[in-house]
């Protein structure tokens, strides 16, 4: 039933044996292990799943694994080198944008993606951004300025 | 499996769901030390609970909280120096586990990095009723600053012996005893080693002012921050013990439908997939999720439904359904209302109603079960581990002492996770199939099977004299509850009542409880009151207001916001809201922007003043203060949970809108220190005037007056 994928994950490569119409979040927390992937509505609604897929956020929820094998895949588990933060969750950390932090996750691969995209968005554009994206806490203001934190710090340091 | 959708009464406060709070002291003193080491441990004796309630001010004929009345926290100094508090309450985002270590470290004179809390956990923490009503602060806060004055005490007795002289002179500071006249000293590691002093504590001992706190009071940071910007941190639904299953359950059609028959032969002929069938719960656990969905699909039942009323008749439902006359505890009376209004100059006449509304906790309900021995383990995220094991207990038929209840760090909550739902769920799957079990509820699941804030109908009569003073307030809430249902204005003649309704959809707690509703009716009737005495909002507030919180926090706001403000724009309109509500004290001003063309409508600003005596973490409580205006704005505007034959017909993200960035206006949170006040807890307060506040404003803009909840689910159809 279930045909061999292997998949590329935070410079990894993984040989997955779940059925080729499996979202990709349940083999990233199911079977990989990589929980900091969350569920939140397995609907392509809230933005908690939010990996890179080729550089692209995208909803693990909504993603067949077999769509997935093609591009290299980054999670929030592959953010961090060498004990070192990457600037998006070292400026969420300093803003303290998360009250409960089940949707940071989330929210900071949808920021790193419009950050690569984008290193020096406009506040507009990342309301826009990170409009799919749901924390029902309420820390929205932090999080926007987070992420612009984070521009500013990627720039001065030219990564 | 227990039938929880019984035709309950919705108790006025948020206890509907609570149980008696039987303390189990199973932890004896002597495993304590075996459990964590030698060292020096102190139980705190909570003071009386009846004085302790009373010391929060406010209305409290209504509360029927429980609290615990034994040991309530407990605190541990090891061999290595390191501190441990304890405490059941549990940590779903407000902060507390860092606010309540701050209040240690400050007490016991400690390095903050050295304090960790151990919360909600049945095996290892004290009896606690439940993380809600704001309480951490203001119950657990003191009783944790006296532990850690005791353990002090403790200490610096430990090092008076040592030296052999008398404790008085003896100085405790950065996790050390000094004695200032021979410069010697000892550090709390040192004290600690080979000991197992244990001490419980006289309620009274008197803890430091808020004056002299150094740790308490700052802006530190979550104390694991780091664990979550890394995805590390594991939630519920992030556990995995060796062996588990994925869990599902079999959810019927409709609310109230019973099971006519059921055929689970195909489930059961798959391998590894265990079936449980028991009463009307069926339920299946396999070894992946996608395995466990194909088992579930599998399995054709039988329903037997029944008629049931939809959300658009709720409303007369709720008034034609309520008891004729309620107890006299839900009625309160002073002055004669009759003579109030018939003296009154202005009179107005208003009907209020409010929807239900979802609480959508970004992780779902969820709990991992596993039985070993006869004996349950349970991960769950709930605000009331301890009620869990109970109901576990009695409905597995075994005693409390087997039941362990443990609550991760939990994906928020707001109210919404009082129950066991998934707790039972998961324990049922999991003695079936005889290895650990998983179950997290699906978004529809939490849309449909938890339980929402409870709608409303609230009728308020009123009358004014021509000056603009309250001549009479009467003031009727069918089914929403109690909370907030007092005015803090002054008027001679009032009557107040609550008049409950037999539960309809299953209901319970919500951030801030019915004080949302209360507010919003009482509150958008007072700017339509200052409206027909062609007074300022503002100025008619403080013409019938004597409490000086709260007309402090209006005076703040009010000079941030700017107000009075001219209007630049067409379509622009202010508005104000305020109240007090478990020791704390809000004012909310709002401006918008509605589109006369589109009728849409948009929040510009919001200035918020909030005041809860002295502050332990501005930081933490202005994520809180932020997080409550964002989420009311939900419920103000376009929030509502539809509901038609027994089905919620918007059981998605994508039918039930909340909040996104693009909703979030310009905010400003004033947070008012007063270090002369005790703490009082901030998680539900700032929600209250948010609502009323936007529909001044659209009112200001408009002449549109708005006394539904929510208010624009559509944008301004009439504009």
């Amino acid at each position: 039933m279930a045909k061999p994928i292997e998949l590329e994950i935070n410079g990894k490569r993984y040989p997955v044996s779940y059925p080729a119409d499996t979202p990709l979040l349940y083999v990233l927390r199911d079977e990989l292990g990589l929980t900091g992937s969350k569920y939140g509505c397995g609907e392509g609604q809230c933005g908690a799943c939010t990996v890179l897929i080729g550089g692209m956020p995208r909803r693990s929820c909504q993603i067949p694994v077999s769509a997935a094998a093609a591009k290299p895949i980054t999670t929030i588990e592959g953010l961090e080198k060498d004990g070192r933060l990457s600037p998006v969750q070292q400026a969420f950390l300093d803003a303290g944008a998360f009250q409960c932090a089940y949707c940071t996750s989330g929210m900071i691969m949808s920021s790193v993606g419009l950050l690569q995209a984008n290193p020096n968005p406009s506040q507009a554009e990342i309301v826009q951004s990170l409009q799919g994206n749901v924390c029902r806490c309420g820390t929205h203001p932090r999080i926007v300025d987070a992420v612009r934190q984070a521009a500013k710090m990627m720039q001065e340091h030219g990564r | 499996m227990r039938n929880v959708e019984g035709k309950f009464i919705i108790e006025p406060e948020r206890y509907e769901f609570s149980a008696v709070p039987i303390h189990q002291f199973e932890l004896a003193r002597r495993d304590f030390f075996k459990i964590l080491g030698a060292g020096i441990a102190v139980f705190a004796i909570a003071k009386d609970a009846l004085a302790m309630q009373e010391t929060a001010p406010g209305p409290r004929a209504f509360h029927n909280e429980e609290l615990p009345k034994d040991i309530s926290a407990w605190l541990h100094v090891g061999e290595d120096g390191s501190v441990t508090g304890f405490t059941g309450k549990a940590e779903i985002g407000q902060n507390i586990r860092t606010t309540l270590a701050q209040t240690i470290a400050d007490e016991l004179r400690v390095p903050f990095e050295s304090v960790r809390m151990v919360t909600a956990d049945t095996a290892l923490t004290p009896f606690d009723a439940g993380t809600f009503g704001s309480r951490t602060t203001p119950t657990i806060t003191p009783q944790l600053r006296r532990v850690a004055a005791a353990a002090r005490d403790l200490l610096v007795g430990v090092a008076a012996k040592e030296w052999n002289v008398a404790p008085a002179g003896l100085v405790a500071a950065d996790a050390k005893v000094t004695d200032p006249a021979s410069g010697r000293s000892l550090k709390y590691a040192e004290l600690a080693r080979g000991k197992t002093l244990a001490q419980n504590l006289p309620a009274e001992d008197p803890i430091t002012p808020a004056m002299q706190w150094t740790i308490a009071g700052k802006a530190i940071p979550k104390v694991d921050g780091k664990a979550f910007v890394t995805g590390r941190h594991q939630y519920t639904t992030d556990l995995r013990p060796a062996g588990m299953l994925f869990g599902k359950v079999l959810r019927p059609p409709s609310f109230g439908a019973t099971l006519t028959s059921c055929d689970d032969s195909a489930a059961r002929a798959m391998t590894s997939v265990f079936v449980v069938r028991d009463g009307d719960f069926v339920g299946v656990a396999a070894p992946s999720a996608h395995e466990a969905q194909r088992a579930l699909d599998a399995i054709h039942a039988q329903w037997k439904e029944v008629p049931q009323i939809s959300s658009k008749e709720i409303f007369s439902y709720l008034k034609q359904n309520a008891a004729a006359k309620s107890e006299d505890r839900f009625r309160k009376q002073k002055g004669s209302v009759e003579e109030g209004l018939a003296g009154a100059a202005h009179r107005l006449d208003a009907t209020y109603t409010v929807a239900y509304i979802a609480h959508a906790p970004l992780e779902p309900r969820a709990a991992v079960a596993q039985w070993a021995d006869g004996k349950l383990t349970v991960w769950t995220g709930t605000q009331r581990p301890f009620a869990v094991r109970d109901e576990l207990a009695d409905v597995f038929h075994v005693p409390e002492s087997s039941v362990r209840v443990i609550v991760p760090d939990t994906g928020s909550a707001y109210g919404g996770k009082h129950t066991s739902d998934a707790a039972l769920e998961s324990a049922r799957l999991s003695r079936a199939a005889g290895r650990p079990v998983k179950v997290v509820w699906t978004r529809e699941e939490e849309f449909t099977w938890a339980y929402f804030r409870p709608a409303g109908v609230i009728e308020v009569k009123s009358g004014i004299a021509s000056d603009g003073k309250l001549t009479a307030w009467d003031f009727h809430n069918y089914h929403s509850g109690t909370s907030g249902i007092d005015t803090p204005y002054a008027v001679e003649n009032q009557r107040t009542e609550y008049h409950p309704v037999p539960l309809i959809l299953r209901s319970g707690s919500y951030r801030g409880l019915a004080a949302t509703a209360n507010h919003f009716a009482r509150e958008t009737h007072m700017d339509a009151l200052a409206r027909a005495a062609n007074m300022d909002p503002l100025d008619f507030r403080m013409k019938n207001l004597s409490d000086p919180r709260l007309r402090a926090v209006l005076e703040t706001a009010a000079k941030s916001f700017g107000w009075p403000r001219k209007k630049t724009q067409e379509g622009q309109g202010f508005g104000v809201a305020c109240g007090y509500e478990k020791g704390s004290y809000v004012a909310t001003f709002a401006e918008v922007a509605v589109d006369k063309t589109s009728g849409a409508v948009r929040i510009v600003h919001m200035v918020e003043a909030f005041e809860c005596g002295a502050i332990v973490n501005p930081d933490g409580l202005r994520n809180q203060v932020v997080g409550a205006m964002i989420q009311g704005l939900g419920g103000a505007l376009f929030e509502a949970i539809e509901f038609e034959n027994g089905r919620i017909k918007n059981p998605h993200f994508a039918s039930y809108r909340v909040p996104r960035f693009r909703d979030v206006p310009k905010i400003e949170a004033i947070l008012m220190d007063r270090k002369d006040i005790p703490s009082a807890g901030a998680g539900e307060t700032p929600i209250m005037a948010v609502a009323p506040a936007i529909g001044n404003a659209i009112f200001d803009a408009t002449g549109i007056r708005l006394n539904n909840l929510p208010m624009v689910p559509n944008g301004l159809r009439s504009a």
